[in-house]
């Protein structure tokens, strides 16, 4: 994975809550066996008209909102399945990084694994950032992640937490299941001091 | 006692290969992976590209559940996979379990079924233990004692490879659900009232350890549809502590331990429930004694109410986002805020999913529909977890009763839960669903998903209409 350090970019805003891995990348999407056409089907329900148009209401749709790398969006984003497949959709479209006051656990952990960043705020900065962006829809926001600081449109710095090996590993670009595997001689270890209680093969 | 542990503490403290740092999560060793179609064939992708073997293939098991079709068999006796894409993704399990050394529980086999149906009904799910699935309803077999929780694809790849996880630990909830549940009644209907009361975020963060009278009394089958919705609450896994309940129904399963084994398993399993005074980091409580059916009305399945209640208005919400999320959530279900839901017309019904799929369920739907008919333009569709569970439910004339109401009787899978198969709510039309989710667009583009019970389902598939079950009870 290549190291993510710092960046900027354009943020749109999709200020619901609980927004759930139906809507972030319906079932139909799930029959892929890699990544590919994943993003196509990002928000679909929303993005597109029953003819399959863009419907021009949905934010990520509106002209001003093209290019757009950050997306900020409502409580409890994620919610629902596991399907890693909603944070790859949500990279491949473009994003960087959803701001939100917060996320579902197994969601959070997924972007995490992919490189997309869960940048967590307080409600009143999450606020603040909405009124922004309905006043100024192109606004650009900047993220330092070695210093988990995002940049606010007046130049306020909000400071997000992430844990200290996921903020390692993309910092450094690091391998998560590569570290996994340094920790051979402790597996080993526990597995000859703990019986088998299963066996699926017969 | 010194230092009085919750099940949870017990169970992670177990599995521990490396103790959390500073800089690291823990290292935590899992005894099953289970996996299916959907989910695995990216992280085995990963595996060949680093030309890595699976580590622990006698822990992992695999069966096909989520873009099957229901359909029923063919002349020769198969079960046919039309969408080219679910035949690549099913190709693609077949192939992985082969070259990896995998057991895999076929698509027409008897012991094909939804991952989280089989795993119990083979005994591979056992106290104790620690279960990942790619898939979040594995908190189902947190019903035995056991931490399970839902894992990414990314995830299921380390599992493979390293039969470890990287974890932080979660924190606690204790749930405590208190009096006895009235007559018409059940399980689902005491975790839609919990996550109605608290919110499809209340959990999230903890681990839930769901405990008091109600919760003893029940089966393990409807222990199981409560931790199933432990995610619908926003908590990774829900945990139910082993009791003998549990062991009886561990006894003899295929992949338990058997004989000497057994009991042996059974002492350790003892061990397990939390200890007195042992803290946990949240409280919520339930009283099961005052509950009603309960169904929901809107988009989340914390969109709940009593079914003899009224949908509630924007006045009674606390705050902006829960009014814009009403507003939104009744013009997709074309629904009215302060409006009854009883009474409303239902368009299908879907008996089935990890929630609500075991025989036990099968039986009290079946029990509401002997004697009486599918209401007229209504259509039903009860699907089986388990090819196991339908060998069951046919032995014991279940299908018949369904079949002579007119229902219909479908092969094992997923099916309507998630719209990924053949098996699709129609835009705009009202289901009455036993499955976990509501979401917008869950079980086909434009649907509009009601939760409730098997009861309540099947009181609605009857009369056509939103009904409560407990009005049905005896009029017989
Ligand atoms: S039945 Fe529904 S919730 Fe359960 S595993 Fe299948 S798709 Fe997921």
């Amino acid at each position: 994975m290549k190291p993510i350090t710092t960046f900027s970019g354009k943020a749109v805003a999709l200020p619901i809550d609980n927004v759930d891995t139906d809507q972030i990348i319906p079932a139909s999407y799930l029959k892929i066996t890699d990544k590919s056409g994943v993003a196509d089907g990002l928000f679909q329900a929303w993005r597109y008209l029953p003819d399959g148009s863009p419907n021009p209401d949905f934010p990520l749709n509106r002209p001003e909102a093209l290019g757009a790398t950050l997306l900020v969006a409502g409580h409890n984003f994620g919610c629902g399945s596991s399907r890693e497949h909603a944070p790859w959709a949500l990279q491949g479209y473009g994003f960087r990084a959803v701001i939100a006051p917060a996320f579902a656990d197994i969601f959070r952990n997924n972007a995490l694994k992919i490189g997309l960043l869960p940048v967590v705020i307080d409600a009143e900065s999450y606020h603040e950032l909405l009124s922004h962006l309905a006043e100024d829809p192109h606004t650009t926001l900047s993220i330092d992640l070695p210093n988990q600081l995002l940049t606010m449109p007046g130049g306020r710095l909000v400071s997000f937490p992430i844990d200290a090996f996921a903020r390692h590993c993309l910092v450094h670009g690091v391998d998560q299941l590569g570290f996994l595997q340094q920790q051979e001689a402790d597996i080993l270890t526990f597995e000859a001091t703990n019986p088998v209680t299963v066996y699926t093969i017969r | 006692m010194s230092n009085p542990k919750t099940l949870f503490d017990k169970v992670w403290d177990a599995h521990i290969v490396r103790p959390e740092t500073p800089d690291t999560p823990a290292v935590l060793y899992i005894d099953l992976h289970l996996i299916h179609e959907v989910t695995s064939p990216q992280a085995f992708s990963e595996l060949r590209q680093r030309g890595l073997p699976v580590r622990r293939p006698e822990r992992t098991l695999a069966t096909m559940d989520h873009s099957t079709p229901t359909t029923p068999r063919n002349a020769l006796g198969v079960i046919p996979v039309i969408d080219p894409q679910a035949i690549n993704q099913l190709d693609q399990l077949r192939k992985n379990c082969a070259d990896f050394g995998i057991t895999l529980f076929e698509l027409g086999s008897l012991n094909q079924g939804i991952v989280h149906v089989i795993g119990p009904e083979q005994g591979l799910t056992q106290p104790g233990m620690t279960i990942v699935c790619g898939d979040s309803h594995t908190s189902t077999h947190g019903a035995f004692g056991a931490l399970a929780f839902g894992i990414g694809t990314s995830e299921v790849g380390h599992v493979l490879a390293t039969q470890c996880l990287l974890q932080y630990r979660p924190k606690t909830c204790a749930v405590r659900v208190s009096g006895k549940l009235q007559a018409g009644v059940t399980a689902k209907d005491i975790i839609l009232a919990i996550i109605a009361k608290y919110g499809v975020g209340g959990g999230t963060g903890h681990v839930f350890e769901y405990m008091g009278e109600a919760i003893r009394s029940l089966s393990m089958e409807e222990r199981m549809t409560i931790c199933n919705m432990s995610i619908e609450g926003g908590a990774r896994a829900g945990m139910v502590a082993p009791d003998e309940t549990t062991f009886q129904y561990v006894a003899g399963r295929p992949y338990a331990p058997q004989g000497a084994a057994f009991a042996e398993a059974v002492e350790r399993w003892r061990s397990l429930p939390s200890d007195d005074g042992a803290r946990f980091d949240k409280e919520m409580s339930l009283d099961a004694g005052s509950l009603a059916p309960m169904i929901t009305y809107g988009t989340n399945p914390g969109m709940g109410i009593p079914i003899d209640a009224p949908i509630p208005t924007p006045e009674q919400l606390p705050d902006s986002a829960s009014r814009q999320a009403l507003d939104k959530a009744m013009v997709y279900m074309g629904l009215e805020p302060g409006k009854p839901l009883l009474g409303h017309k239902v368009d299908l019904v879907f008996i089935g999913s990890c929630t609500n799929s075991r025989i036990n369920d099968l039986r009290q739907a079946a029990s509401f529909f002997r004697g009486r008919k599918v209401a007229d333009g209504v259509r039903v569709m009860v699907v089986p977890g388990s090819q196991r569970v339908k060998k069951q439910a046919e032995e014991e004339g279940l299908d018949a009763i369904f079949k002579a109401a007119g229902a219909e009787w479908r092969e094992a899978g997923c099916s309507a839960c998630l719209g990924m198969n053949d098996d699709k709510v129609p835009a705009g039309k009202y289901a009455v669903s036993t499955s976990n989710r509501n979401f917008e667009g869950r079980q086909g583009p434009g649907a509009r998903t009601m939760l409730a019970s098997p009861l309540t389902a099947a009181a609605a598939a009857v009369t056509g209409r939103i009904t409560d079950p407990r009005t049905m009870l005896d009029e017989r």
